[in-house]
């Protein structure tokens, strides 16, 4: 393994990540002397709309894989309309490969609680919520007593610094399910519902959490903003590209060296990843890999110098998604990833729709039929047609993304697949698994 | 069964937290609540629930059977959750699962004769730079094999309690579930326990060890106003 070269070590822009050096940042003392809060006393003493164009400015994009401007999201909070307004954080962090938010929370929760004040009073909210994951329980046992220890030191509760703000935060733990990571279905969840996605329009942004105007953010996006505050939008800008401004934490797992937690500028391709991360292990040569979770499309050695920020993992045919970057090896059979990603989406779904909860069931038993040596060149192309029906057809992007590792595995990898169909390789299922499977 | 007072008194805690007039986004606090004080959501639970919000036992059951963290049948002192999610899976998950279920002698969602260890199949737990992982009541076990695995397990049915690899040290799945309602951690170190691993650790160590950082923040940077701005 050779040492990085020093203009990849340059790629790395350690922001979000910086306090998790510090073993003891997660309490308020320590918080505050590694300048936690300072970001916002300059917030309250700002106009609410011009945090918003501060916002607008840096260009951040929402980290939870959608994207979308978080400025442009808050902007599109009526004011002045009478309705109590809603922010909700949406920590959920449950997409496969997905590793970010709960090292954040675990070790930097004040950075979270403290983007959670400063967000709301920039769209004028008394209320916010952070729905975390409930097995996230160390993350959460962590954010609760972030968000007990601002209480105490008055950032929360009545007229906060005197500003005249109130807040309260409330951390509400989920109860599994992955769907509830889906914006709408997290709002369901939280008022009191099976979480399932809401047809759109209407818009959280105006009838959200009790059909009342609500920001929901990821983590990620929320942890930004004090900042942002902070250093400025031409500082922020100074990191990623262009359209992908800013630091993003890429999480690497897999057959490489040094998995873990990465936070770059956006823009980094996975060859630096790589060399950042020792390189592959030894005997193992670079063959599938998702640049941002199970449903953003696999990509391949082909694909080592895609620019990973939003524009450049669209142009090479994926996602940039949640930078979860899984890494797999010639080891490693991407039929079978694929079939254990389908699982998880059948798994899963909340029902609601039949393309995909009846796709993905069906899918699932074809998988089985293809790893257990009785599938058919026809599988193939029922595979790609229940996609077809999948895709663009349900809700939420649940079955979208499901449709992601079954599209491009057969688009990269079909050889395989037929390898399964025509018997050159062992199966990986025994016939018991195919119980169900016709 | 009846609940208790005390259960009552924090059932009313968990209500107020919402705005009065949305006392259902209590649900699914009020369900770990009541898993806190029965270990599982049994029909008394759902009732208690319903009772306490002024909904049907049907709308709380709908609910309650929705997320797989609620348990439907009586559950161990200890769940044992392996992931066989596609990374941890490739990694040695499926085996890890194979051998403790076949060691344990149960399957998935079932608990052991002598009723203290429930073993699952996890989905992704977000833990993927420590695959393959495991997980007791919700504390990780990073990096584990079939032979680790089996220790743990074994160290949790001679009453003993192993420490996770990050998290805190082990309370009882009723005890978890006091806090999955929203309650404090009542045990200081078990606040202060868990270090950040190595795998997190390592972009930002990479960052210090070779003296990078992001230049040009400053924390006085002015925010634009908005008539200077125009």
């Amino acid at each position: 393994m050779t040492a990085p070269r020093r203009e990849v070590l340059e790629k790395l822009t350690p922001v979000l990540t910086k306090r998790w050096l510090s073993p003891e940042a997660w309490r308020i003392g320590v918080y505050e002397q590694l300048d936690g809060y300072a970001a916002l006393r300059k917030a309250l003493a700002a106009h609410p709309d011009d945090l918003i164009q501060l916002v607008k400015d840096s260009g951040l994009r929402g980290r939870g894989g959608a994207g979308f401007p978080t400025g442009l999201k808050w902007g599109f909070i009526p004011q002045n309309d009478g309705k109590p307004h809603y922010l909700v954080v949406n920590a959920d962090e449950g997409e496969p490969g997905t590793c970010k938010d709960l090292p954040l929370m675990t070790h930097d929760p004040h950075s979270l609680v403290e983007g959670v004040i400063i967000a709301s009073y920039a769209i004028r909210a008394n209320r916010a919520f952070i729905y975390i994951r409930g097995e996230a329980v160390h993350a959460a046992r962590r954010l609760r007593n972030a968000v007990q220890e601002a209480y105490a030191a008055g950032y929360l509760g009545t007229n906060i610094l005197g500003s005249g703000h109130d807040l309260d935060v409330v951390v509400h733990s989920g109860a599994g399910a992955y769907i509830c990571g889906e914006e709408t279905a997290l709002l369901d969840s939280l008022e009191g519902f099976r979480g399932q996605p809401r047809l759109r329009p209407p818009f959280p942004a105006t009838h959200g959490l009790y059909a009342s105007p609500t920001v929901v953010n990821n983590v990620g996006t929320i942890s930004s903003v004090p900042y942002i505050v902070l250093g400025g939008a031409a500082w922020w800008k100074t990191m990623g590209t262009e359209k992908s401004s800013g630091p993003m934490i890429y999480s690497l797992s897999g057959r490489i060296v040094n998995p873990g937690q990465y936070e770059c500028s956006m823009g980094i391709t996975l060859r630096e990843l790589l060399e950042l991360a020792g390189g592959m292990l030894p005997g193992h040569e670079l063959r599938f890999w998702t640049p941002g979770g199970s449903s953003t499309p696999l990509l391949t050695a082909e694909h080592l110098d895609v620019p990973l920020d939003f524009e450049g993992a669209a142009a090479a045919g994926s996602i940039l998604g949640t930078t979860a970057t899984q890494i797999f090896s010639d080891q490693d059979c991407p039929v079978y990833a694929t079939y254990k990603w389908l699982e998880f989406y059948h798994h899963e779904s909340c029902g609601k729709c039949t393309p995909c909860r009846e796709g993905n069931y069906w899918m699932v038993g074809i998988y089985r039929r293809i790893l257990s040596g009785a599938g058919t060149h026809q599988d193939l192309d029922t595979l790609l047609d229940t996609c077809d029906n999948i895709l663009g057809r349900s809700f939420c992007a649940l079955g979208d993304g499901a449709t992601s590792p079954v599209t491009s595995s057969i688009q990269y990898f079909k050889q395989d697949y037929v390898d399964y169909i025509e018997g050159r390789k062992a199966p990986r299922l025994s016939a018991k698994q195919l119980v169900g499977a016709h | 069964m009846g609940f208790s007072d005390a259960t009552r008194a924090q059932a009313l805690e968990i209500i107020a937290r919402y705005p009065a007039d949305r006392s259902r986004s209590a649900l699914l606090p009020l369900l770990h609540l009541v898993q806190s004080e029965e270990g599982h959501v049994s029909p008394a639970g759902v009732e208690f629930c319903a009772e306490m919000l002024g909904i049907t036992k049907a709308q709380v059951g709908a609910v309650a059977t929705f997320y797989t963290m609620y348990k439907r049948r009586p559950a161990g002192d200890w769940l044992v959750s392996v992931c066989t999610n596609t990374m941890c899976n490739v990694l040695g998950g499926q085996e890890i699962y194979d051998r403790l279920s076949e060691h344990l002698g149960v399957g998935h969602d079932e608990t052991t004769a002598d009723g203290t260890i429930t073993f699952e199949h996890a989905e992704c737990l977000a833990a993927c730079d420590y695959g393959p992982v495991m997980t007791v009541n919700y504390e990780f076990f990073d990096r584990v094999d079939p032979d680790t695995a089996v220790h743990v397990v074994e160290q949790l049915r001679a009453g003993q309690r192993p420490q996770p690899t990050r998290g805190a040290r082990l309370c009882t799945l009723k005890e978890m579930a006091v806090q999955l309602a929203g309650f404090a951690e009542p045990r200081e170190e078990a606040l202060a326990d868990g270090p950040a691993g190595d795998p997190t650790l390592r972009g930002v160590r990479l960052a210090q060890e070779n003296g990078i950082s992001v230049s040009g923040f400053d924390p006085d940077t002015p925010i634009a106003k908005k008539e200077a701005a125009k």
